[in-house]
């Protein structure tokens, strides 16, 4: 049980430093793909077989094509995909930043005495997860159906061109 | 029932159990589902080849040519000269291209568009994954299929490559909301999103004749119908065939691709629309289930295969008669017509299943008030989105 | 160690990286992939308790991540158009030179 697990993680975490510190901005898109169905997998490991389907659905079917079409829509030449990767004094305080919250997360975690359960995983099946989000969720549900639509009209305002600016851009 | 228990109707099953008797029962899960996976790539295998061949030999007789005669006795035996043609071509990579991407995207494409058969139920006891969200499942799988679209395109290092990917990509995504919304009444009125769920929902006959599917409710047809057009637009087929079309953007996405690459991408798109029609056979006619009460002794597995057979032969025709669409008509066609039709089909659906109980001369006025929401808006908007024949606008590609 | 605290452990770790890559990259692309890393290490969290913490509702941790699934996507869209927007202006999608606040 817990060597899937393991390897689970080294294969997201992994996935995700390569992506993260990448020179090909492409690449890490792809990795980070990569390291979202690693996610997934944890998900389908943990018993929660719909959440990882709608993660798989969500970011690996819409989410990474939104960033690949960015990344392909606001390049400008070849050579631009490569951030240049100096270890900038910014940088240096980042990685000591990531480090020091990992290290007080993992300790406080190890510190825990988390009772875990031992049994097996809860069963949720759809029929239930439905009666949940349109019973006691509804209010949610209505509100996050308002908040895409908004971030829809919103990006697509955002986006769009606006000739009379930018006449290099018009059609 | 006669059926359950005849010996054509569970052979498969039986022949499985034989074959993995000798396993102890901790490796015969793993055995069972080594044999399923060999099964589903036999069987998909070599309908691919042959639907190649039936492809080019319709597309024929419509065009009034009797299509590939000269291999073996009426052709049949052009899908595996084809086979050795691709096999033995040499496989050449643009030498800037990504190796790498350029190597994985027929993998990816060819892995996940697998996938998806996993959760069609192909007869009675034959389902290889019974999930309990087997929709959600297939759909996630097909939507993962983008992303080695878009490696093909990229790492081609080549411009037509990259704008054929991107606008492959733009019809992809744009036909994935009107290929799940149309599913979404499905579920509202089975009540389940397991496969198996759904098939058995539309058990049964009414008045012992008319078969319970959801195809022949006015709701079910708009939805199919729907469905059906996406799926044609998922599976890059014509008239929705831009992205790989030859004298667009030369091959497409393919541009780069030779051989058996090449092979392994058009098996990807015959596979997926394999998959669609399986899934459209899973969601609206049935299943497995045979039309007739007296027809059951046929098995379930024939009664699949004859209506994925025809689902199939309808997108041929299709193919053999239709032109192809221009990227800023297929995509409005989408947004502006399937889109909001699926979204009206859902407000029907609802209608009917709150309508169920209505008895005696309501049932004529429930007919009469579906059948009018769903043609309504179809015609409505589809007289006023006009022909898109006009000057076209492309903003980014 | 428990698979409780395993999981956690994976967790944390996968938030710190995403951290690290949002505050170390200069690319806002990079920088929007790393936050939805720390919100995949959220949903991660939320599974895990779901999975073996004490017996709640059963079906509220999958909701709550469903949701952030969704808001996850929401933001995603908007960032990416944001960026969009940015590139228009300044031809380029540095971070450290979006200093000016008008455009």
């Amino acid at each position: 049980m817990n060597a899937i697990l393991l390897l689970i993680a080294l294969a997201t975490l992994g996935t995700a430093i390569v992506a993260m510190s990448g020179r090909n901005l492409l690449h890490s898109v792809l990795l980070l793909a990569v390291s979202w169905s690693g996610v997934a997998a944890f998900y389908l490991w943990a018993g929660a077989q719909f959440v990882a389907f709608a993660q798989v659905l969500v970011y690996l079917g819409a989410i990474s094509m939104v960033v690949l079409f960015a990344v392909l829509l606001t390049r400008r030449a070849r050579e631009d995909f490569g951030a240049p990767h100096n270890l900038t004094t910014r940088s240096r305080f980042a990685v000591a930043a990531g480090a020091a919250v990992a290290a007080v997360l993992l300790w406080a975690v190890s510190r825990s005495p988390l009772a875990g359960s031992k049994g097996p995983a809860p069963t949720v099946t759809v029929r239930d997860l439905g009666r949940q989000l349109l019973g006691q969720h509804a209010a949610a549900l209505l509100v996050i159906g308002v908040l895409l639509t908004l971030a829809l009209i919103g990006a697509v305002v955002l986006a769009a061109v606006d000739s009379p600016d930018f006449p290099e851009d018009a059609p | 029932m006669k059926t359950t228990s005849s010996l054509l109707e569970n052979a498969p099953v039986l022949l499985r159990d034989w074959a993995t008797a000798f396993l102890p029962a901790r490796a015969r899960w793993f055995a069972d589902s080594l044999i399923d996976i060999v099964a589903i790539l036999a069987v998909f295998g070599l309908l691919f080849a042959f639907l190649t061949l039936a492809e080019r030999k319709i597309l024929g007789r419509v065009q009034n040519r009797p299509g590939p005669n000269r291999a073996g006795w009426f052709g049949l035996l052009q899908p595996f000269a084809d086979g050795i043609k691709m096999l033995t071509k040499e496989d050449v990579v643009p030498a800037a291209a990504d190796q790498v991407l350029h190597f994985l995207a027929p993998v990816v494409l060819l892995a996940f568009s697998i996938l998806t058969f996993a959760v069609i139920p192909y007869g009675r006891n034959l389902v290889p994954l019974d999930l309990d969200a087997a929709v959600v499942f297939f759909f996630a799988a097909s939507s993962s299929t983008e992303l080695a679209v878009f490696m093909a395109g990229w790492a081609s290092h080549n411009k037509y490559s990259l704008f054929a990917a991107m606008r492959a990509l733009a019809q992809l995504v744009s036909y994935e909301l009107p290929l799940l919304l149309s599913v979404v009444p499905v579920a509202l009125a089975t009540g389940t999103l397991s496969t198996t769920g759904i098939v058995a929902a539309q058990a049964g006959w009414k008045w012992g004749l008319v078969p319970r599917w959801l195809v022949f409710t006015p709701w079910g047809a708009a939805a199919f119908a729907v469905f059906m057009v996406s799926a044609l637009a998922e599976s890059n087929r014509s008239p929705f065939d831009l992205p790989e079309a030859e004298s667009e953007l030369i091959a497409g996405h393919l541009t780069e691709y030779s051989g058996f690459k090449y092979a392994l991408f058009f098996m990807a798109e015959y596979f997926g629309m394999c998959a669609l029609s399986g899934m459209a056979v899973t969601l609206f006619l049935g299943g497995w289930q045979a039309p007739l009460p007296a027809l059951e002794f046929i098995p379930s597995y024939a009664w699949f295969a004859v209506k994925l057979l025809a689902l199939l032969s309808g997108f041929i025709w299709i193919r053999a008669t239709l032109p192809r669409l221009r990227i800023d008509q297929l995509t409005r066609l989408a947004w502006k017509l399937l889109v909001p039709l699926a979204l009206v089909n859902l407000v029907t659906a609802g209608f009917w299943e709150l309508s169920a109980g209505w008895q005696g001369a309501h049932q004529p006025l429930r007919w009469a008030v579906a059948i009018v929401l769903v043609a309504g808006p179809a015609l409505l908007l589809g007289r006023s989105l006009g022909s898109g024949i006009g000057p076209r606008t492309y903003r980014y590609a | 160690m428990s698979p409780l605290h395993l999981c956690l452990a994976f967790s944390s770790l996968l938030f710190a990286v995403g951290l690290t890559g949002a505050l170390s990259r200069g690319s806002s692309i990079l920088v929007l992939l790393g936050l939805e890393l720390m919100l995949n290490a959220a949903n991660l969290n939320f599974i895990a308790f779901w999975r073996f913490g004490p017996a709640g509702s059963p079906a509220t941790g999958v909701v709550f991540v469903l949701f952030s699934i969704a808001v996850a996507a929401a933001e995603a869209a908007v960032g990416l158009a944001l960026i969009i927007s940015l590139y228009r202006n300044q031809r380029n999608i540095r971070l450290p030179e979006a200093t000016r606040l008008k455009g």
